[in-house]
């Protein structure tokens, strides 16, 4: 009896560390993009390998392929169990919002989206005006011409948000710097379209700029191979990708979409989770500008100096960073 | 294509597909050994992800839809000799017509009749983007194949152009039109069970289903029961005699070209009316593409297209429940898989007919010539 009762308590332990262990099961839902898009997708990919590298606690994923799919994720996601998804892009709104509600206990984090409303899902947006704002003034103060370029991708008030942003920081340096701006296109292909990158950004070489700063997702590759090719220098995003081309790669601007992710992660295991819209920005690290081994070189004492300067001035408030989605329009 | 005469219509149409598709199985088995999975494991999520579990079914219904019409609108331009690769573009033409009449009406009539005026809509604009390729096939001698192929090109591009720039819902990102009024579409059948106190799994399946088996029949009756119907298989088969037989070539091809866009552009009827209820950017997701394959495995006839059609949804769906079960098992390996079984039945369809006919003839040869 003695031996059964220890059997019972041993194994009670044993359940119940079970069942405390597989508390948290934390699931992504990746876009069209795919997770492996050196990008977007990628960034918070990275977050959630991060999360399991802390923890040991896997994270589900899954890759959407077709418009259906994204509803039929999450919510399979939330009927095995998961207690917090992760909504990857604007794209993902609706399916997120509908399975949010079908799911009350189930925690939802969706990024780059501000407008929905439900009290279990917590929204990131990311200030990409101010971190776009220091990429202007760094490339501002790199250009020798005065002349810098700006490759968006799909052309949406997310994008022109970049731009703008980054306008108004050359500006910020050189007022009499001269920005041209091109779109890849109106449509999602527009993100992965680096033949089409590397047209647009010889373009804007052949007509002066000698730094070109890439908000395009995979296409941007395009710009950065233009930009080594003919010895100009170009600006990554959302990832730290001046890896890709040491020494012609200015910096890139980051936004740490995986951040989110990790953070969503761990508020959810340590029960710190709250709804309702995060911003990310400067202050907050949610953006920025990335130095590292690979650029090093093409950043002088003074450029690092002014940015810095230009960084306070932004998380203090005392320089406003307009942004374009507050109003549709971009003072010039 | 052509069956074989020496083995009976059982080998060739119900035995041989199944050897292929067990070929199929055995070559992804070892491709997910190779990447170090259990195969026996994943087919058998593959068959329960896509039959089994809740919803499952529905799923694998909702998506087995979307290929039957494709399927059809290939067939019966087959019957015809006529190659049409423009599904794609027709079924999204075919979304443009649900999206207009849906965002015309919807403010001032009923639901029911916007959702009548939609299918209508549907069925106009898919023939429309059908007959022009048709027409020029016809009376200008432009191939068909290349035609439809730019057609396809043209519809995306219009698509696009009319969603970004005209309507558009303002003030957001993603290009979509705003939601059709409520009480416009297709009720989901899982929607219908609740209404009739039945509690089916929740899924995109809706009444589209339906319509396409009554096309389905449509079709059989179409092809094989009508005089047109008669007039498009001699046209098929020889153009000359068609001729000499008194069928008029060029009206037959272009309304089979209508018949054909028009059924296409049914997909859109169970994504947009169905599933999403409004209009947005690359609903057709290749199902126009994917019902060429399913029109060749399903030999042009309406059942056989049944068929195949539930046998791509069951890959579609069954696909996604790897992807789902696996950490290992990527979208891409799926889509190898899916290619895998789509060059088995499709491409090598008739691959294992010289060895199964040495076979029945060893066995059965004699017997048969007695």
């Amino acid at each position: 009896m003695r031996k059964f009762i220890q059997f019972l308590t041993v194994s009670i332990i044993v359940f119940s560390a079970s069942v405390l262990s597989a508390d948290i099961k934390p699931a992504v839902i990746y876009d069209m993009g795919g997770k492996f898009d050196k990008s977007f997708n990628e960034s918070v990919y990275n977050g959630a390998q991060r999360f399991t590298k802390e923890t040991g606690i896997k994270v589900m994923e899954f890759e959407v392929t077709n418009e259906a799919q994204r509803e039929q994720g999450m919510r399979k996601m939330a009927q095995r169990g998961a207690n917090v998804i992760v909504c990857v892009g604007f794209a993902q709104a609706d399916a997120c919002d509908k399975v949010a509600k079908e799911f009350p206990n189930t925690k939802f984090s969706i990024i780059d989206v501000g407008w929905l409303d439900n009290s279990n899902m917590r929204q990131y947006v990311f200030n990409e005006h101010e971190g776009s704002f220091l990429v202007g003034a760094l490339a501002a103060m790199a250009s020798k011409t005065g002349k810098v370029g700006f490759v968006g991708g799909m052309d949406i008030p997310l994008i022109r948000k970049f731009a703008c942003g980054y306008v108004q920081g050359a500006k910020a340096v050189n007022s009499k710097v001269e920005v041209y701006q091109n779109m890849t296109g109106t449509t999602p292909a527009a993100w992965n379209d680096p033949a089409k990158g590397s047209e647009l950004a010889k373009s804007q070489f052949d007509r002066g700029a000698d730094v070109v700063y890439a908000a395009a997702g995979g296409t941007g590759a395009g710009v950065y191979q233009a930009a080594a090719d003919s010895g100009n220098l170009a600006i990554g995003v959302d990832s730290n990708q001046n890896y890709m081309h040491p020494g012609t790669m200015l910096t890139s601007m980051l936004k740490r979409v995986d951040l989110a992710t990790y953070e969503t992660f761990m508020d959810v295991k340590s029960g710190n989770f709250s709804s309702g819209v995060k911003v990310l920005g400067l202050a907050e690290d949610g953006v920025g500008w990335a130095l590292d081994e690979h650029n090093e070189s093409l950043i002088s004492d003074v450029m690092k100096s002014t940015i810095n300067g230009l960084s306070d001035k932004v998380k203090s408030g005392s320089i406003k960073v307009h942004d374009y989605m507050s109003d549709n329009n971009c003072p010039s | 294509m052509s069956d074989s005469n020496i083995i009976p219509k059982w080998l060739s149409v119900g035995v041989i597909p199944l050897f292929n598709l067990f070929l199929a199985f055995c070559v992804s088995g070892l491709f997910i050994f190779l990447i170090g999975e259990n195969p026996f494991k994943a087919i058998s999520v593959m068959i329960k992800g896509s039959f089994y579990y809740p919803g499952a079914i529905g799923y694998t219904l909702y998506y087995t839809t979307n290929f039957i019409f494709t399927g059809l609108a290939v067939a019966l331009a087959f019957h015809a000799r006529l190659f049409n690769i423009g599904g794609e573009g027709q079924a999204y033409l075919g979304g443009l017509g649900v999206g207009l009449m849906c965002l015309i009406f919807d403010q001032y009539i009923a639901g029911f009749l916007v959702t009548i005026l939609a299918i209508l809509g549907s069925v106009i604009f898919g023939a429309v983007w059908g007959i022009i390729p048709g027409y020029l096939q016809a009376k200008r001698g432009s191939h068909i194949v290349i035609t439809t192929i730019m057609f396809n090109f043209i519809a995306a591009a219009l698509m696009v152009y009319l969603l970004v720039n005209v309507i558009i819902e303002p003030g957001q990102m993603s290009p979509e039109t705003r939601d059709f009024a409520t009480g416009v579409g297709l009720v989901q059948i899982h929607m219908l069970a609740k209404y009739l106190g039945l509690n089916v799994a929740m899924s995109p399946l809706n009444l589209s289903f339906g319509i396409a088996l009554i096309v389905s029949i449509g079709f059989w009756f179409l092809v094989w029961r009508t005089k047109f119907g008669y007039e498009v298989r001699s046209l098929g088969h020889s153009e000359t005699s068609a001729v000499y037989s008194g069928i008029k070539v060029s009206s037959t091809i272009i309304i089979v070209m209508a018949i054909s866009g028009g059924l296409a552009g049914l997909v859109a009827v169970n994504e947009l009316l169905g599933v999403h209820n409004k209009l947005l950017l690359g609903f057709t997701a290749g199902y126009g593409f994917t019902g060429i394959a399913v029109a060749l495995m399903g030999r042009n006839h309406p059942f056989g297209i049944f068929l195949a059609s539930l046998l791509f949804g069951a890959l579609y769906q069954g696909g996604t429940e790897l992807d789902f079960e696996f950490s290992s098992i990527t979208r891409e390996m799926v889509l190898l898989i899916q290619g895998l079984i789509i060059l088995f039945s499709g491409a090598l369809a008739y691959m294992l007919n010289p060895l199964v006919e040495k076979i029945y003839l060893k066995y059965y040869g004699n017997f048969n010539n007695a």
